[in-house]
């Protein structure tokens, strides 16, 4: 507008500032290209080790091919009771989750009005231990349930009851896992759940209470059905999820013991003992596979009905 | 991980002054009970980490006799003279995580946001299928086995700094984040750059990086906790004392593989080592900085779940 106008440049010059610019952003992505490709899609490869009988010294693809036996010994045997813990487990974490989380989001929403403070602080409190390691997390699970020196163990005992070996009863481990579990995660959905409730239009909550609603009507009949929509994607993502248990949780809090394992084993952690424990490779190949496909259908469906529903929502 | 991404969408920017202007009266005694049930909960949620830190200042013979409570039983600093005499391996294995972490998170947010920034671009032809090829790696991974050989077998990354840093550098679901971040900036400000004569990397550099602050402190703050608090990679592929960092280390003496604390020639002037009081006070010192930086940093966590919801 100032000045003259812009000559326009040549064609030629037009396409080798685009074939440049081009190259420039292939630059841009070849150090993030170069890793993908080593620990992403190089390994693809190394899937046909759930066909082989794998011996170190024969490598890949020089080790013996033995089809589906891999598989068939799987399902033969430990499949069953890998796949069932994994789900029911998974399953227990997303209801357990959705309602404490819910809840406790509610809760948080209710005391902020009242007393910031208070609220600010619990909500800290509960998010914390989402930044510790499953590590840290294992050793704080044994201070409440080490046979000799646990608290557990001292409030049974203070309540004239016997004593439990909470690390050689399978039985109770459902229960102490999702316990974890929900310690260590629910915080991050109740910030997700607060973010939810603070985005519905406060308006609505005003002409409530000029009719008169009480505030549990108020929950029950705005805050929950306009939530709906959030809870029934988180929920369908996380069930898109359900065939991958979380290793540390499995692994570190039950201190790998193999006496749990009848509720505890899940198909990340017998991946990881066939692997190095047991050094069955083509096994532990083959119940990853297994659970790599599974997962991928896992996920596209779920994508697919979201996408249906609500495409600003589908991951792809 | 996928979950969160909603978030965003549906909620949208968070203002938590809303909150504050409705309800103005609540009547009753239900405040009070509020109030003792957040308080409750807020407890349940920190007594764990308590219950350590008083065991870490427990005298071992009392804490071996009546067992783990709330306060130290006896109190003592031994345990943590015990450690800090012994400190040889745990201040490598601190090194080791500081390297790991501070390399880790600037390589990752660097090789993370160039990518993100060219997948970004309408003008990249190869936008779609280098897109799809990330997406592709976030939803399916051929699983530990193939990945392990690889690593181990040829690529020779066992026993180095590398295999702690790079299988977590680039994360396909925090490119796409930052892709669409980027997308969503305003771009008359690229085309006025431009127009001044900046060229793509001063663009990215000048425009996008200073406007793209939240969703990076965000993200580069998921990535650091994940390096800091990884001990999966250490457990796979280190086996060399010198190059295990906090939480392998933790790991290791939780199951009794590291000898070191229950080596009688490290006891010296103690009568009774303290082993379970040393393993809190190890513990402590280990979540001690990632609490500490829990505090500061919270409200970034916090926007980064509701931004853009960044989980590992």
């Amino acid at each position: 507008m100032q000045s003259e106008p812009r000559v326009q440049p040549r064609l030629s010059q037009r396409r080798s500032r685009a074939i440049r610019r081009e190259l420039l952003y292939l630059g841009l992505c070849a150090p993030g290209l170069a890793l993908l490709v080593l620990f992403n899609y190089a390994p693809l490869f190394g899937i046909v080790l759930a066909f082989k009988d794998f011996r170190p010294r024969d490598g890949i693809f020089g080790s013996r091919t033995v089809g589906f036996e891999n598989f068939a010994y799987l399902f033969a045997g430990d499949a069953a009771r890998i796949t069932r813990n994994t789900v029911v487990m998974n399953l227990l974490f997303i209801v357990a989750t959705l309602v404490v989380a819910l809840s406790l989001a509610l809760l948080l929403h209710e005391l902020r009005a009242r007393s910031p403070l208070l609220a600010t602080v619990t909500q800290s409190a509960m998010f914390l231990p989402f930044v510790l390691s499953w590590v840290v997390v294992a050793n704080l699970v044994t201070a409440f349930l080490d046979s000799g020196r646990g608290l557990v163990n001292q409030i049974l005992g203070a309540a004239a009851l016997p004593a439990v070996n909470w690390y050689s009863e399978p039985e109770y481990w459902p229960a102490i896992l999702v316990s974890v579990d929900l310690w260590k995660g629910v915080g991050f959905w109740v910030i997700v759940y607060v973010a939810g409730i603070l985005a519905i239009n406060p308006s609505l909550y005003e002409a409530a209470d000029i009719d008169g609603a009480s505030r549990w009507q108020q929950i029950r009949r705005i805050t929950l059905p306009l939530l709906l929509p959030l809870i029934v994607i988180n929920v369908l993502l996380s069930v898109s999820k359900m065939f991958n248990a979380d290793f540390g949780l499995f692994f570190q809090v039950t201190q790998n013991n193999p006496a749990l394992y009848p509720t505890t084993d899940v198909i990340d952690t017998f991946v990881y003992r066939a692997l190095t424990t047991t050094g069955d490779v083509g096994m532990a190949a083959a119940a990853g596979l297994y659970q790599a496909v599974v997962g991928l259908v896992l996920v596209t469906s779920a994508n697919w009905y979201v996408r249906r529903r609500t495409p600003d929502n589908a991951l792809f | 991980m996928l979950s969160s991404e909603v978030t965003a969408r549906s909620a949208g920017p968070v203002r938590p002054n809303r909150a504050g202007r409705r309800r103005p009266s609540g009547a009753g005694r239900a405040p009070y009970a509020l109030r003792v049930v957040a308080a409750g909960v807020a407890a349940a949620f920190v007594l764990p980490l308590v219950i350590m830190i008083s065991a870490s200042f427990s005298d071992e013979t009392q804490l071996n006799e009546h067992g783990y409570g709330l306060w130290p039983r006896g109190f003592t600093v031994d345990a943590y003279r015990f450690v800090l005499d012994n400190a040889d391996q745990l201040l490598r294995s601190y090194a080791v995580s500081i390297v790991v972490t501070a390399c880790g998170t600037a390589a990752s947010l660097l090789v993370m946001a160039l990518m993100a920034f060219a997948l970004s671009r309408p003008d990249f032809r190869l936008r779609r299928p280098i897109t799809l090829a990330v997406l592709f790696a976030m939803i399916f991974n051929g699983g530990l086995v193939p990945l392990y050989i690889m690593i181990t077998r040829y690529y020779g990354l066992q026993d180095t700094l590398w295999v702690l840093i790079l299988p977590y550098l680039v994360a396909p679901w925090y490119v796409l984040l930052l892709r669409t971040y980027f997308m969503g900036l305003p771009s008359e400000l690229f085309d006025a750059a431009r127009i001044d004569g900046a060229g793509e990397l001063r663009v990215f550099r000048s425009v996008v990086l200073p406007l793209s602050k939240p969703a990076l402190a965000a993200v580069g703050l998921f990535v650091m906790l994940q390096y800091w608090n990884d001990w999966w990679l250490g457990l796979l592929y280190i086996q060399d004392r010198a190059l295990t960092p906090v939480q392998l280390l933790l790991y290791r003496i939780n199951s009794n593989i590291d000898f070191a604390l229950t080596n009688p020639q490290l006891a010296g002037s103690f009568d009774v080592i303290p082993v379970q009081s040393a393993r809190a006070a190890i513990a402590v010192l280990a979540i001690g900085p990632i609490v500490i930086a829990f505090f500061f940093l919270q409200k970034f966590l916090v926007k980064g779940i509701t931004l853009g919801g960044v989980k590992d």
